[in-house]
């Protein structure tokens, strides 16, 4: 019976855990599909900027009440993980409590597992009661209508469960211990702490130990196994930042916030114009292929970059961004987190063509129009507000930078008002049609 | 009559064969707009009472090509970078001042990798500096103890960092400095970058202007301060909507000073 539960284990084990594989490797090989970028710099102060803001969570807890109960969950995330290393040997091996081992210690780490599952479990609750209860604008915006609004809570939910089934797994293995049942009763004594489950224990009391058995090897494995479902969860899911939130932040824009980035390719076209000796005429020199010209700005999510499309993934859609925005505030349809939530979608949609016919075949459809619309691109202010808020270094604006640009360079489809400001740039340098000779008229004028 | 004032061109350096201690870099709106152009004026005069020798590019200035580069017009603007660097390098550039933020960001941070390396200041640090060095002077005036709230440009704050200089400038001038209630790093846009400057704005229920000046009458100013000519008519035009342009002025930093000077 014993060897029968540990192979079902490891088969459960094996295929949770390759499942989960193959489909990071998806996800790697889409954001694959961006364009390179090199964001290879300055390692330590990459570094730094990780440890504080990812690790640290230092811009989560700009927002107090909900900075504060992250990091509990985060943390509680973490420290409890410790615990699946031991279930994972104890599952493989037919042991129990394999760690404890350790004494003291052990009971101790048991013990604030414990503690910390209990405060997960309140932070997911406050957490539920601010998504479906509380009117908090973020939660409520268009774009998290339906499935991003099930998900959010499917998550929540999850954890709920898996924190109950932990601790009265441990009450019932608790209450195994000091009824002195056989495999779970130890020489030394009652091993693991458990300070919250204790209180769980009493209501086991009178249950005779085959029943008991039952709840604790039940709620073990209904807790490895919801552990390895969400696993797998995480890639259908916008939950990934638990993740990817530490690459994201690796590789996000040291340089200010203001500066964007100068197009190489309209680089060389410029330094040509500016070239008295270039021959406007002139064929391409022996042996250059004269290539597709390149693409200005994006249209569809292979022109966007790595770190964008990585930055689609991370994107949790929390919506910190949008309750930022100025365009957003003030009605307009742009929302920073449904331009991530959308990059995203289209992604997937591409990855899915691909998983499909072993490579991307032309589906009609694009990022721009199909899922981002004008009207969102146009009503950015460039005010890097989104940018700002956001807690794992999503850029937002640059998205909304090269597909703009797209739209200028490519279609010539800037609003009416604003091409002819960008035509009086062109004419007299500036974007009113004043003479450029009139520029230093003010210095005479009282 | 106000005194003219006194504003060399680089061209007339060169000409007599020397180097100002900094280029005012004026700016479209500075060079153009009504309101903007008495901005630049304080400014001016502020770099005389300083001693600052100073010069303006004049004719042979151009925008900087922030709201193409912002729409999306990636050639005009590496053509205005281009002509421009261009100029700023025959005139062995070393140091930028400039009063308008969207500027400030585009040649301290964009210029660069087109071949355009140079000091840039925004007005109110370099102000700071003058400050600290002792060649301005800074007394309270006629805005002591009065309610003063400032608004971030986002290309100053946010895009760059700078938060501090035109808030130590206001707190030179004694003011009662009431911050917003979004303010710094989470300050609001007055609506005016990425271009929106120079189209009108996508659908929705308010414009954001207006929503920044009310965020701004929250706390009761006698004046808005600002620090960027686009933000300036942007928080004018959201008290001329709220119909309080005879309580509330929207002042740059630069003219508060010039003011409280009597310059």
């Amino acid at each position: 019976m014993q060897i029968v539960a540990q192979i079902v284990f490891l088969i459960a084990l094996v295929f949770g855990v390759s499942f989960f594989v193959r489909n990071i490797k998806r996800m790697l090989r889409n954001i694959k599909l961006g364009k390179a970028i090199d964001r290879s710099d300055n390692p330590s102060e990459r570094w730094s900027k990780t440890l504080r803001i990812a690790f640290g969570q230092s811009k989560m807890v700009r927002k107090p009440v909900s900075g504060f109960l992250h990091v509990i969950v985060y943390l509680g995330f973490v420290i409890i993980n410790i615990e699946v290393l031991e279930i994972i040997i104890d599952g493989l091996f037919g042991t129990h409590r394999v760690l404890s081992f350790m004494g003291g210690f052990y009971n101790a780490l048991i013990g604030i597992f414990e503690v910390l599952a209990l405060l997960v479990f309140v932070g997911v609750i406050i957490f539920w009661i601010r998504r479906n209860v509380l009117n908090i604008y973020r939660f409520l915006c268009r774009e998290l209508k339906g499935w991003p609004k099930n998900d959010a809570n499917y998550i929540l939910y999850f954890e709920m469960v898996l924190m109950t089934l932990f601790l009265v797994m441990n009450a019932a293995d608790y209450q195994l211990q000091l009824n002195g049942a056989a495999h779970y009763a130890h020489e030394g004594g009652i091993i693991g702490g458990f300070p919250i489950s204790q209180f769980i224990a009493p209501l086991f009391e009178g249950i005779s130990n085959s029943t008991l058995i039952i709840i604790e090897r039940a709620t073990w494995w209904l807790h490895i196994l919801g552990i390895l479902f969400f696993l797998n969860y995480l890639y259908y899911s916008k939950h990934l930042h638990i993740l990817l939130a530490f690459p994201n932040v690796y590789f996000s824009k040291l340089k200010p916030k203001g500066e964007m980035d100068n197009l190489e390719a309209v680089k060389n076209e410029v330094a040509l114009m500016m070239d008295p000796n270039a021959d406007p005429f002139a064929a391409p020199a022996e042996g250059e292929e004269e290539g597709e010209p390149e693409k200005f700005g994006a249209s569809d999510v292979m022109d966007l970059n790595q770190v964008q499309l990585l930055n689609s993934y991370t994107c949790t859609e929390c919506g910190r961004c949008t309750a930022e925005c100025p365009a957003n505030q003030t009605g307009k349809k742009l929302s920073p987190r449904k331009i991530m939530m959308d990059t995203r979608d289209r992604l997937e949609e591409v990855g899915e063509n691909i998983n499909k016919n072993g490579k991307f075949e032309d589906d009609g459809k694009q990022l721009l129009d199909d899922y981002i619309l004008r009207e969102e691109l146009w009503a950015c202010t460039t005010c890097n507000a989104c940018v700002e808020a956001c807690p794992v270094g999503i850029d937002p604006l640059s998205i909304i930078l090269d597909m703009r640009r797209y739209l200028v360079m490519e279609q010539s489809a800037a609003p009416n008002e604003l091409a002819v400001s960008l035509t009086n740039i062109e004419n007299n340098g500036a974007p009113w049609p004043y003479n450029q000779m009139d520029r230093l008229n003010w210095a005479e004028e009282n | 009559m106000a005194e003219a004032i006194k504003v060399p061109t680089m061209a007339e350096y060169m000409a007599e064969g020397k180097k100002p201690e900094v280029l005012f870099w004026v700016g479209c709106a500075g060079s153009f707009d009504d309101r903007a152009k008495k901005i630049t004026k304080a400014f001016v005069k502020l770099l005389n009472e300083a001693g600052v020798d100073f010069a303006v590019l004049g004719t042979e200035e151009s925008c900087t090509g922030d709201p193409a580069k912002r729409a999306g017009n990636e050639f005009t603007f590496q053509m205005q970078a281009a002509m421009n660097i261009e100029v700023l390098n025959g005139y062995e550039i070393e140091k930028v001042v400039t009063a308008c933020p969207h500027c400030f960001n585009t040649i301290k941070n964009e210029y660069p990798s087109l071949g355009g390396n140079y000091q840039v200041m925004h007005h109110t640090q370099f102000l700071k500096s003058l400050l600290n060095e002792g060649r301005l002077k800074v007394e309270g005036g006629k805005f002591k103890g009065k309610r003063i709230t400032f608004h971030d440009p986002c290309y100053l704050g946010r895009a760059n960092g700078e938060y501090e200089a035109p808030r130590d400038l206001l707190k030179k001038l004694e003011v009662e400095l009431i911050e917003m209630r979004k303010c710094k790093s989470n300050g609001l846009c007055c609506g005016a970058g990425g271009a929106q400057m120079f189209k009108e704005p996508e659908p929705g229920n308010k414009d954001v202007n207006v929503a920044r000046t009310e965020q701004a009458m929250e706390t009761k100013p006698e004046v808005i301060a600002a620090g960027c000519p686009f933000c300036n008519t942007m928080m004018t035009d959201g008290v001329k909507s709220k119909e309080k342009e005879d309580s509330v002025a929207v002042m740059d930093v630069a003219e508060m000073i010039a003011n409280a000077k009597d310059l």
